[in-house]
């Protein structure tokens, strides 16, 4: 036989019965070639590019899903950075902008377009400034459009003007989803380093150095690694590892196969895989289930970080073996509501904050889909933002925030976003303020590349 | 005369770009244990014109597990009614069916 039962077997289980699936096909665009003096050219420009670019997107993938068996979840639009088009227009609102995007993701059938996006870890210019405060009124007008702002990067240093911004932004953007708790906040994401070609939401851009047009992979299978992992209770770390990267290998190659055959057949390049672990709220699907498998009790206790390192740079080793085009984030997510694991040991006071962010060290992105008390701070939000921004800056690896001040919520309460953003108990956060220290305002200057310890 | 290097590498040669240009389809079938379920499979099979170019049938401890690889390049139908004929009978047989190419078996479990 050409291919053994053994592993037509293997495949068929990782996709019936451990939630094995492509995550996302998602196209970068460029909208360099639609800038334009007025806003109302500029949308024009900018809806008949996409509906144009990603018409048979859709179609494209659902057919590849039918024909290789393995089911693609999720197809996406990725976008230039809407503020790089913001600078010569006519004017400061752009709202407009964010519902075109909305629209023409409505028109192709994708459920998210990312990109109205700016890149500040340094400075802003009109056209970033003018992105920054158009934001909450934007998220709250749109429905698939994601926004992500970039305030720190380890060439630049952190730019603690836009950081202070920033957490104002995140508190009015809540206040303008009040009446759906605030869910305006899952749709920003505030980086360090942001990757140019992320296929996930809500970081993806589509970067000024990239293509045309590309098509970037998203591959994940939590469960599929947990399974793994349960096979092997008592073995050694160096077998832990090399079973993860078996595992992560035999995901990416999949991931890589309908990237390269959908770049195909819509004409475009083929972009890049990123093999993350992304859990979603179904029971096993979870990264906190992973690293509870490796032996941890409950996700968040000691030796919590260590198994997540562990994890973390396995998965990445098990990709880049797989694929020669590697890239996005490619780890593990630790978005706390869209886990249910994480959603667990919340509510069993095991994981909290802290723990949180030191973990945000070793895994591939940062603080995600974290709820807090809606009267927290804006300085305090601030103060997440510039810690988290630091631990990337040092490390020299994306990190990102993405938490919501649910507005009306206190510590205790229960908050439900719905879908694949799942619900969360609100954590807690410490109320000593830092807001003297965020006031300061001006930059963090970029680390030194040597004496590295 | 050919010599029987030349003739083997021809034959090689054609077979391997064969395989580059029809990709093979994998079918597997799995479920409970009865007479008869290869036969109404292949049955299915046959009316759609496709060729059955490898076959392995097993009983897994108490699962019956069958994989075929078709080649459909001459079919009169195309992959998307080949899967769906087959799930169908799956369905109706109580057997769990799956149609895919084979692609995604060899990029996955072969380096």
């Amino acid at each position: 036989m050409r291919i053994t039962t053994r592993e037509i077997l293997e495949t068929i289980k990782m996709v019936e019965l451990e939630n094995f699936d492509i995550r996302t096909v998602t196209m970068g665009i460029s909208l360099r070639d639609c800038v334009r003096p007025t806003i109302d050219g500029l949308c024009e420009a900018i809806y008949e590019k996409i509906v144009t670019k990603a018409a048979n997107l859709v179609s494209v993938a659902e057919d590849l899903e039918k024909e290789y068996g393995i089911p693609i979840i999720n197809k996406r639009i990725s976008v230039t950075p809407i503020a790089l088009l913001a600078d010569s227009l006519d004017e400061d609102n752009l709202t407009q902008i964010a519902k075109t995007l909305d629209k023409a993701a409505k028109e192709v059938g994708v459920n998210f377009i990312g990109g109205f996006s700016a890149l500040v870890q340094k400075g802003m210019t009109k056209g970033d400034k003018r992105l920054i405060m158009s934001i909450p009124e934007a998220l709250a007008n749109t429905e698939r459009v994601c926004s992500s702002v970039n305030v720190a990067s380890t060439r630049a240093g952190i730019n603690m003007d836009a950081v202070g911004l920033m957490g104002k932004i995140v508190k009015e953007t809540a206040k303008y989803t009040e009446k759906d708790d605030g869910i305006g906040c899952a749709k920003l994401v505030v980086f360090c380093n942001i990757p140019e070609d992320n296929p996930f939401m809500a970081g993806a851009l589509h970067g000024v150095s990239e293509a045309e047009t590309v098509i970037n992979i998203g591959v994940s299978g939590p469960g599929v690694v947990r399974d793994a992992i349960l096979n092997i209770p008592d073995k050694d770390f160096g077998t832990l590892a090399e079973t993860i990267k078996r595992t992560s290998f035999k995901i990416t190659r999949a991931g890589e196969l309908i990237g390269r055959e959908a770049a195909k057949r819509l004409g475009v390049e083929f972009g890049i895989v990123d093999l993350s672990l992304a859990p979603t709220p179904t029971v096993g699907d979870s990264v906190a289930e992973i690293l509870e498998a490796m032996g941890i009790d409950r996700c968040g206790a000691p030796g919590t970080t260590a198994a997540l390192a562990l994890l973390n740079d396995a998965v990445k080793k098990g990709g880049a073996m797989a694929s020669c085009y590697v890239g996005g984030l490619s780890g593990a997510f630790i978005p706390v509501s869209e886990d249910s694991g994480m959603v667990r040991a919340v509510e069993e006071n095991v994981l909290t904050l802290s723990k949180l962010e030191a973990m945000t060290a070793v895994c591939s992105v940062g603080l995600d889909m974290i709820a807090l008390p809606g009267n927290t701070e804006a300085s305090t939000i601030s103060g997440i933002i510039a810690d988290e921004m630091s631990i990337g800056v040092i490390n020299k690896k994306t990190t990102a925030v993405r938490v919501i001040p649910v507005p009306n919520k206190k510590v205790g309460d229960y908050v439900e976003f719905g879908g694949l953003l799942g619900s969360s108990p609100i954590l807690d956060v410490s109320q000593v303020s830092c807001y003297s220290f965020i006031e300061r305002g001006g930059r963090i200057p970029a680390p030194l590349q040597s004496l590295i310890n | 005369m050919k010599k029987w290097e030349d003739i083997s590498k021809d034959v090689l040669a054609q077979a391997l770009n064969d395989e580059e240009e029809n990709p093979k389809i994998i079918v597997s079938v799995l479920g409970k244990d009865r007479v008869g379920i290869i036969a109404e499979i292949t049955a299915v099979i046959a009316k759609l014109g496709g060729n059955i170019i490898d076959i392995n049938q097993t009983i897994f401890r108490e699962l019956f597990s069958m994989n075929m690889v078709l080649d459909i390049s001459r079919a009169s139908e195309p992959f998307s009614r080949f899967k769906e004929e087959l799930e169908k009978i799956g369905e109706e047989l109580g057997l769990k069916v799956v149609a895919q190419r084979e692609d995604t078996f060899i990029k996955m479990h072969r380096v």
